[in-house]
């Protein structure tokens, strides 16, 4: 029976039209996996259905729900069916939930709002809402700030169901989680369209999440809908050549060119443990320690590509930070090419370079690119060549990572996510470093993309002769671009070894549980 | 890419005119505001005097175009003082975060700020002897710490970018970081701050000079002249009133002045967030 | 929560201390001797010296400095130079002026900012939210003693609604007393009113910007249910401080305003014994100020810790 029926849905905000026509149909029972990269009006669609699009938004088409045209009823007929006939959940758990106010009483507020039942039968509700989706040992009178992302997100699921919707709404609800968080949530939110009939709009980019999860998928594309079926006929057909190109970017394995290694550590870190004064210093108490590395110890050798794996929390930013000279170690030594590396040493530092995540937060947005690039050349102290020769070879790199020359005329912000990733790498090589360590360098761009620099980043080490420590979450990731990698938890490395071998055969158990967590791709019958 | 919102141009307009009016008061004023001329006292409004004269016979005009003089330079160096002192103080709190240093500027800014400024003002005037250059002062001691606690706080959330962990691994220097990095992205928001100010600057003159604690006479000043029209507002309205609406143009012309940086100013609203 | 609470204490002893001091030193440095100034051009300096050793003035500074701190602390404020009265006196006298006129502008102002604040943010881009714009911009423009004038004008001299100025205290009953302080009020509260209500509307829109007010309309809350459910209380934590400013700079901002009105409270005073050289009263009256000033951040802050839940965990 189809539940929902949007008809040429549009929505334009500020006269700049995101979604453009859409039409989909949504049964009871069905999980419905709204994907595609950012910037495809999934969000905005998603708003759209709940009534709760931005100021200055226009929309059109016709969205059938409960016998009345979504798109058209009132303000005050539409709260009526926000969070008793359709709920969302949305994207980021940390701030989703009013910091001033107990959960029991968020919770609560939903069944209050609806006048769902006598106030004396709230509290078992609220209790019985709770256990159902995990917290069962959770207090309702505790506030968000004392509850973990997957908690708030569990709180923020309790809230939108508690009522039996017919529709549940869930924007990325996974995305800011740890990968064994999510696989959890995901679980939760199975359990319920399975137990209680809710129908579920998914929302996300992973397209290994749909292909586990959903029964329909719809995919987007810069706001309108270019592929949609069920996950197995779509990813089989590849009917489109936008899903072909999303699906071998999803799928698709890095073949790693073989890199000569030379014997002779480039890089070691002996049993290293970083310790931080949290900022608890009261006038009464010392604050505690906290032990955010501890006893770690690993080496590079020229040529090697090491991966470290980590969720957050696993001390991998310390250990990074640590390596690049800018915090000192607590007990251990770190060597590079067999002199030790300390905050007022700094001659190692040509020879280490960074890419981080943050695309947009890695720059300055008033410098030009050229000022960007060649910033490192200060860490070349009197060694560093002529303004002129400086130049040239800012230009010489623009060209190696495949960008017009123009660029460095540009700001940063005139340039994308994946190009500034670029300029990133650019500014990484331009004094030559022996290692490079890249921090979570692909984790913030879309999947079409992050190939493209997974590759760059690759053919780069090849042709200059580089070693790398390549830091990320994603198991993916790792296997295409690693031949060796660490496993961190807690601050401490629990395996290490080949990439492959880890990733086919886990000894730890930690490392076991990421490597469930993480969605895969099953086979849809073609190389 | 600056779009000059509606707020931006009044603004302007606004601020243009005791600017123009100090400015030409520089070269020519229609008529001497040291003489008095009492035959002349409480001229209505003409074409030889646009606002009147006052109790003493001197034309209104010129004394409004040499008060805003007065004005504009006593909030104007009070501004800068407060930003020649405040922002280093600010920028250095920041740099060397959670220490001493951080400390110790937090607690000077909460000291003055403990202080009811108009108080100290007045304090500093009355002891000192009444002049300009103590409005100047006075005033602007209390602009220092504002600015210290502004570019500390911008300057905090900058220092958590990636951009400024970069410049530390190509090795530069704490300093060297906040003069190249850090105090370029502060500047729109010192900008708008110095507008705001600027303006409460004086409002603040305003209020030194009606008690008779600003710049003395002969040299004009809005204060003082409202100070003078107090026992004559039933007689003649108009010396009241004109002093005031000046006041009022330039604040007000300054105000909106800083909310139209504000907007204009934004890195946020300059060139598309494509992914 | 006792750690939050210990530290706030702490840092109002500490700023109290601080400031006695820095005020102290303040009024030791300021030239003129007062005992040569109250004397006279004429008079001789041996009957300067006997003036000064009278009043104490030959002592070493340490011992006056602890000796006018161990008086505060039991009431004592010293004799005042000038008038030879106790000064504890005098500044009781004036305190239920100044008080009195700074909660009753301070009432006023609330009263009129925090409506009209929430209301323009309720109609944030219309033209509700476009009037209280302007007005609270001509209202911050506006010298609140200019302000004053001109409601003399209008109010005491032509329509006689209202006396020009002065008060005759509190014996003459309740409503005389709110009378007389009642253009003062207005004058004073209508600039923090204008500013007040910019900081309502604010914090509010940058509140209902918040992702926990998407969470809320998700349950099917509607836009003012959320205001008044959600948003308010979040925004008016920075309201709250704002409010707490304002009072210290009533209480001492209205040195000019009694000026205008000739009301006898703690502004005159501390202004005509600036003149007179009187040290005894300066420090005291600027020491009290600042204490009122110390003492509402300390309760501001405290309140921060009733409303804010994240406080009051020990982890801060």
């Amino acid at each position: 029976m189809t539940l929902l029926s949007v008809r040429n849905l549009s929505v334009a905000i500020h006269e700049k039209p995101i979604v453009k026509d859409i039409s989909f149909n949504l049964g009871t029972g069905e999980i419905l996996a709204l994907t595609g990269e950012s910037g495809s009006g999934k969000s905005i669609s998603a708003l759209a259905l709940m009534g709760l699009l931005p100021l200055g938004s226009k929309k059109g088409g016709i969205i059938n729900f409960d016998g009345n045209d979504l798109n058209k009823i009132s303000e005050n007929k539409f709260c009526k069916l926000r969070g008793k006939k359709i709920s969302m959940v949305f994207q980021e758990p940390m701030t989703a939930l009013n910091p001033l106010k107990n959960i029991g009483r968020q919770i609560s507020e939903t069944l209050v709002q609806h006048k769902a039942c006598a106030p004396s039968e709230l509290k078992n509700r609220v209790r019985n809402i709770m256990d159902r989706v995990g917290l069962s040992g959770i207090d309702p009178s505790r506030f968000p700030h004392q509850l973990s992302g997957g908690q708030r997100q569990r709180v923020v699921i309790a809230m939108a169901v508690c009522l039996e919707p017919s529709i549940l709404i869930a924007d990325e609800p996974t995305t800011a989680l740890d990968v064994t968080t999510q696989a959890k949530i995901l679980e939760l939110l199975k359990k319920f369209a399975e137990q209680d009939g809710i129908s579920i709009i998914l929302i996300t980019h992973d397209l290994a999440i749909v292909a586990n999860i959903a029964n329909y998928l719809i995919l987007m594309k810069e706001g309108i809908l270019v592929d949609q079926g069920e996950p197995k006929k779509v990813f089989r057909d590849l009917a489109h050549p936008y899903t072909k190109k999303l699906f071998s970017a999803s799928s698709q394995k890095l073949i790693l060119k073989e890199n000569e290694i030379s014997e002779g550590k480039l890089l070691e870190v002996n049993s290293v443990s970083v310790n931080y004064k949290s900022h608890n210093r009261g006038l009464f108490s010392k604050g505690t320690s906290i032990e955010a590395v501890s006893d770690v110890s690993f080496d590079i050798k020229r040529g090697e590509r090491l991966g470290l794996v980590g969720e957050s929390g696993s001390g991998k930013s310390t250990l990074t930070r640590t390596i690049l000279g800018l915090q000192s170690t607590s007990s251990g030594y770190i060597k590079f090419e067999g002199k030790k590396i300390s905050k007022d040493n700094r001659s190692f530092k040509k020879n280490i370079q960074v890419v981080f995540q943050d695309p947009y937060g890695s720059f300055n947005p008033r410098h030009k690119v050229e000022r960007l690039i060649a910033e490192p050349f200060f860490a070349l102290g009197k060694e560093a060549p002529h303004e002129t020769e400086q130049k040239s070879i800012v230009k010489e790199m623009l060209e190696e990572v495949g960008l017009p020359l123009n660029s460095t005329e540009k700001y940063i912000h005139e340039f994308s996510g994946g190009q500034r990733q670029r300029i990133a790498i650019a500014r990484a090589l331009v004094i030559k470093p022996k290692l490079i360590i890249f921090d979570e360098a692909v984790s913030a761009l879309d999947l079409s993309i992050r190939n493209q620099i997974l590759k760059l980043i690759s053919d780069l080490t090849e042709r200059h002769g580089l070693s790398y420590l390549f830091i990320s979450h994603d198991l993916t990731v790792i296997e295409n671009i690693t031949e060796k990698c660490l496993v961190m938890n807690n601050g401490k490395i629990v395996e290490q070894g080949q990439t492959k071998q880890i990733l086919n055969d886990p000894r730890n158990e930690y490392t076991h549980s990421l490597i469930d967590a993480a969605p895969k791709f099953p086979e849809f019958g073609h190389a | 890419m600056i779009r000059p919102s509606t707020s931006l141009q009044f603004g302007i307009l606004l601020c243009l005119i005791p600017m123009i009016m100090a400015t030409i008061s520089f070269f020519w004023q229609p008529f001497d505001v040291t003489e008095l001329n009492i035959s002349n006292r409480l001229k209505p409004v003409s074409l030889t005097h646009p606002f009147g004269t006052d109790h003493f016979g001197r034309d209104m005009l010129s004394m409004i175009m040499v008060g805003a003089q007065t004005s504009i330079s006593v909030a104007f160096v009070a501004v800068g003082i407060g930003v020649l002192f405040g922002v280093p103080l600010g920028l250095f709190a920041a740099n060397w975060r959670g220490g001493f240093i951080d400390d110790g500027i937090m607690r000077f800014n909460d000291l003055v700020f403990a202080f009811p400024s108009l108080v100290i003002a007045i304090l500093i005037t009355a002891i000192a002897g009444p002049s300009a250059f103590n409005a100047i002062v006075a005033i602007g001691i209390f602009n220092i710490p504002v600015f210290a606690r502004i570019s500390r706080g911008a300057a905090l959330s900058l220092w958590q970018r990636e951009f400024i962990l970069s410049a530390q691994v190509a090795g530069k220097t704490g300093l060297r970081i906040s003069t190249e990095h850090v105090l370029p992205n502060l500047m729109h928001i010192l900008i708008v701050q110095a507008t705001i100010q600027f303006s409460l600057g004086i409002l603040a003159e305003a209020g030194l000079s009606y008690i008779g604690l600003g710049a003395q006479p002969p040299t004009p000043s809005w204060g003082r002249m409202l100070a003078d029209a107090q026992t004559m507002v039933s007689l003649a309205p108009r010396l009241a009133i004109v002093p005031g609406v000046a006041i009022i143009i330039t604040v007000l012309g300054l105000n909106l002045l800083g909310d139209g940086l504000r907007d204009a100013l934004d890195p946020k609203l300059r060139g598309s967030m494509k992914k | 929560m006792i750690k939050y609470f210990f530290r706030r204490l702490f840092t109002f002893v500490l700023s109290l201390a601080l400031a006695s001091i820095v005020i102290f030193s303040l009024v030791e440095i300021a030239p003129g001797d007062p005992a040569s100034f109250m004397l006279g051009i004429n008079a001789q300096p041996d009957t300067i010296a006997a003036l000064r050793s009278e009043l104490g003035l030959d002592q070493p500074k340490i011992n006056r400095y602890f000796d006018w701190i161990g008086g505060m602390l039991t009431g004592d404020f010293g004799i005042s130079y000038t008038y030879r009265t106790n000064v504890t006196e005098m500044v009781g006298d004036r305190l239920w002026v100044s008080l009195p006129l700074a909660l009753y502008a301070l009432f006023l102002s609330t009263v009129i900012a925090i409506p009209t604040g929430i209301y323009a943010a309720a109609k944030r881009g219309k033209t509700g939210d476009f009037a209280v714009i302007s007005a609270t911009q001509l209202g911050i423009a506006i010298p609140n003693f200019w302000f004053a004038i001109i409601l003399v004008g209008i109010f005491a001299i032509k329509l006689q609604w209202f006396s020009a100025g002065g008060f005759s205290g509190w014996k003459d009953g309740l409503f005389n007393g709110i009378t007389s302080l009642t253009l003062p009020a207005i004058a004073l509260a209508l600039p923090q009113a204008a500013i007040l209500s910019r900081v309502m509307r604010s914090a509010l829109i940058e509140t209902l910007g918040e992702d926990y007010i998407r969470t809320a309309r998700a349950k099917g809350l509607s836009s003012s249910q959320t205001i008044w459910t959600h948003a308010l209380r979040n925004a008016l934590i920075p309201v709250l401080t704002i409010i707490g400013l304002q009072f210290s700079f009533l209480l001492a901002g209205a040195i000019i305003i009694e000026q205008v009105f000739y009301l006898p409270g703690l502004g005159r005073l501390v202004f005509q014994a600036i003149t007179q050289r009187d040290l005894i009263v300066v420090e005291s009256v600027v020491m009290l100020l600042v204490f009122a000033v110390i003492l509402v951040n300390f309760i501001v802050d405290i309140t921060y810790m009733l409303v804010d839940p994240r406080l009051r965990q020990d982890s801060i």
